[in-house]
């Protein structure tokens, strides 16, 4: 039956439920991953940021909150310059955490 | 006024007390400790490790307990009354006897949260919900029912504390550091559990900090989430379902822990309150002792023979107490040596 | 649970509420949705426990659902609020009680606004004054109805026909309360136990023998929230909080859940029609849904009320499961049967929700 509503899907992030596998594996492969503390220095600087929506903090917060088609479709966005590798104050390799990235699938297997 | 070996009524035991007394008496005057309770050492005894090096507290205690065991100690014991004389002050005390003192110093320390009053976090209410006080106490016991092999904690940071709400809307200092280091305890102690640490800011300012903060991050993988927590509630298996907004991401986030833990804040003691204004002394208005400058004077208060240590004048490190018990120890032994 | 504790916070919101003389007045919406709770209300204080409640038919809306929907300022909803008070003053009563929540908090929010600026309360006096030529005194004191009810839980219990327990098996019912929001989230101190822990319901609920559960979303609106509901746009949010609500606490298995708001027990009640439609899920045992019931409609079957005079066949969710439970006696046949013994219309059944 069409009631002209319907019950609308939660944006809440169920941290019981999430799928972290693909984070956990890469903090396995690149532990400097774990250390970020979302200061954005990496998104202020990034080339692609202001045309893409790339960010490297969101993408890691993205990878912890299950949203990958979302990190997805920022790291699409990356032309690989390293600027966000220089201005790091944690000192992430951000260029290599991205490489890393892609080259594992959702549940954190490296298939490339 | 001549008087060789004057006497200093130091209100509190805790470390501060210890500190001055054992200072005031290696500088010739005559302290004299009045503790409520019914041993010397305060909040630092009854914790199990400090940070920034994993010093076990009693490192830190039993020394001062040594070094003050000539010093007249007045435990159990309460002050009815304070009363102003000329150069002198008359401390009545609970057993019924009085002491006259030429100096006072507060070394009254402060008193936890009751974290019971943020009722929508349930402490006393559900069996899950502990605080970092509860937290030191099982790590000096192992006797507490409510830890039993947890797979996910939670802590929450700025529970009563930076909060208007709950009538104290000062930073206590000393929980963000305090929450990270018991965090990375219960992940050494349960390493398959996950780890939250629910903060506001994390004010990590004091020495090798941030090296804990690193090190909770890369080491222990505990999940750092921007967002206070707004309520808690009971599953039906005795977890508690906790939610909070994640705001890093814009997003609320919900989680079920077995483990909930309150880092409950710092308070004035309000029986400082009280000798505060038996004595005439100020109180200031984040409910902390006044001093007579903030930058120069942290120790002495606005009448003369009236000196502050510790927490009486706001949340302190314990390093930051011991040269505060020192420094105050100094003030005191000027104040005599000006007025002989 | 630490029940104790519980009792701790209660102890903390306990008013004085007074024992008789009320000035009563009535919801805009509860005549239609639940038809006989507020005249057995009256009935139970009045007849049975023998209380002063005077009500008059010129009393109004308290504009409390137009203010909360933004349709009008708030300076007319407290000039309509000041004629009620008004008709109070002129009825020679002192206390007020209102049958709906969102009154309830709004003569609260008018009268601390009043408190913290009074030039505001000079204005509305001359404002009625302009109007109707109306004065009134401000109430000694307001209550819910549901206080009032608390407060009589217990002579209610020594009149009870029925226990909300299993016939069967003796156990207590397991009872989830619902609270509407407006009742104590704005002023927790005008709440029986506060707005955590309320325990206005759950005081009743075990006065008459049932026991209270506490799931995760127990403090959650039911999702009606004026501007959700009234706009069909947003109605899907409406039916999610509501679902949200059953879906924390589903694993608990309540009896019944009970409620102290105009709109709560209907929006629980009418959503679990919807969501059983959409998504094919119901709550309740066997293919029924949870009974939602008001405190009346709960004090009047405890009483011993026939479940068909408190209107309970104009509920959604079939209440017939309940009253097995507890061993309330019914006729099936009379189910449908109005006030004069005339057959009123049947309904049709859902495809999803087991109904009678």
């Amino acid at each position: 039956m069409d009631f002209g509503f319907k019950l609308s899907p939660s944006s809440a992030v169920n941290l019981d439920t999430v799928d972290r596998r693909r984070y956990d594996r890469l903090v396995q492969l690149q532990p400097d991953a774990l250390t970020c503390i979302g200061c954005g220095s990496c998104s202020a600087t990034c080339t692609s940021a202001s045309w893409t929506g790339m960010s490297v903090r969101k993408v890691l917060l993205g990878l912890q909150r299950g949203r990958d088609e979302e990190v997805d479709k920022m790291l699409s966005g990356c032309m690989l310059c390293g600027k966000c590798t220089m201005v790091c104050p944690r000192g992430i390799n951000t260029r290599q955490l991205i490489l890393t990235l892609c080259r594992l699938d959702k549940n954190g297997e490296v298939v490339r | 006024m001549v008087n060789r070996q004057p006497v200093v009524a130091v209100i509190g035991a805790g470390i501060a007390g210890l500190e001055a007394a054992r200072q005031l008496a290696a500088l010739g005057y005559k302290p004299v400790l009045i503790e409520k309770s019914s041993a010397t050492g305060g909040h630092v005894a009854q914790w199990n490790r400090l940070f920034p090096d994993m010093t076990p507290a009693a490192d830190v205690i039993e020394p001062l307990r040594a070094q003050t065991a000539g010093v007249k100690t007045l435990l159990g014991t309460e002050i009815s009354a304070i009363n102003r004389l000329k150069d002198e002050y008359n401390l009545v005390l609970s057993d019924g006897s009085s002491l006259l003192c030429q100096a006072v110093l507060f070394a009254t320390g402060f008193r936890l949260f009751d974290a019971s009053k943020k009722e929508e976090y349930g402490y006393g209410i559900y069996d899950r919900v502990i605080t970092n006080r509860d937290l030191e106490h099982w790590f000096n016991t192992r006797e507490d029912q409510r830890i039993r092999q947890p797979k996910a904690v939670g802590f929450v940071h700025c529970v009563g504390s930076r909060d208007l709400k709950a009538g104290n809307t000062q930073c206590s200092k000393v929980c963000c550091i305090t929450a990270i280091k018991q965090a990375i305890e219960m992940k050494e102690e349960f390493p398959d559990a996950e780890v939250y640490c629910f903060y506001m800011d994390l004010r990590l300012f004091g020495k090798k900090y941030e090296d804990f903060y690193i090190k909770a991050q890369r080491d222990h993988g505990i999940h750092f989430i921007r967002g206070r927590v707004s309520e808690v509630g009971e599953a039906i298996d005795g977890r508690v379902v906790v939610k909070a907004e994640d705001t890093l991401n814009g997003k609320p986030v919900k989680v079920t822990l077995d483990l909930l833990v309150l880092m409950a804040g710092i308070l004035c003691n309000p029986d400082a309150q009280r000798y505060a204004r038996e004595t005439g002394v100020a109180v200031d208005e984040d409910g902390f002792l006044k001093s007579r400058d903030n930058l120069a004077a942290i120790t002495e208060s606005s009448r003369p023979g009236v000196f502050f240590a510790g927490a009486c004048t706001g949340a302190k490190t314990v390093p930051e107490t011991l040269a505060e018990a020192r420094s105050a120890a100094l003030a005191i032994h000027q104040y005599f040596s000006k007025r002989v | 649970m630490i029940y104790q504790g519980k009792q701790k916070i209660w102890a903390d919101y306990q008013k004085e509420i007074p024992d008789n003389h009320y000035f009563y007045v009535r919801s805009c919406i509860r005549q239609n949705f639940f038809p006989a709770s507020e005249r057995y209300f009256l009935k139970i204080c009045r007849d049975l426990l023998g209380r002063d409640i005077y009500e008059t038919e010129h009393h109004t809306t308290c504009a409390g659902i137009a203010y909360h929907c933004d349709t009008l300022p708030q300076e007319t909803a407290m000039t309509v609020v000041a004629r009620q008070f008004a008709l109070m003053t002129e009825a020679g009563y002192e206390n007020l009680v209102t049958s709906c929540i969102t009154s309830f908090g709004n003569y609260c929010e008018v009268l601390e606004s009043w408190r913290e600026f009074p030039e505001l309360e000079a204005m509305i006096r001359e404002n009625l004054w302009k109007a109707c030529r109306r004065e009134f005194n401000k109430p000694k004191y307001v209550a819910h109805a549901s206080d009032l009810v608390y407060k009589l839980r217990g002579e209610i219990a020594e009149r009870a026909k029925f226990h909300l327990v299993s016939r069967a098996t003796g156990e207590p019912l397991r009872i989830v309360e619902h609270i509407g929001c407006h009742y104590s989230k704005m002023f927790p101190h005008k709440g029986v136990g506060g707005a955590e822990y309320p325990c206005v319901l759950s005081g009743m609920a075990e006065a008459w023998g049932g026991q209270v559960i506490d799931y995760p979303e127990r403090r959650h609106c039911c999702g009606y929230g004026f501007r959700q509901y009234h706009v069909r746009a947003n109605r899907g949010y409406s039916l999610s909080n509501t679902h949200k609500k059953f879906e924390s606490m589903e694993p608990f298995h309540p009896d019944m859940i009970i409620t102290n708001c105009p709109g709560c027990p209907y929006f629980l009640d009418r959503w679990q029609y919807v969501i059983a439609e959409q998504t094919g899920k119901t709550y309740g045992r066997n293919g029924y849904g949870i009974p939602v019931l008001t405190y009346e409609e709960l004090a009047g079957l405890v009483l011993g009320v026939d479940p068909w005079d408190l209107g309970l066949q104009i509920h959604q969710v079939a209440v017939e499961p309940l009253l097995d439970k507890i061993g309330i006696p019914y006729d099936p046949a009379r189910k449908y049967l109005g006030m004069d013994e005339k057959k009123i219309m049947t309904p049709g059944l859902p495809t999803s929700l087991k109904c009678f």
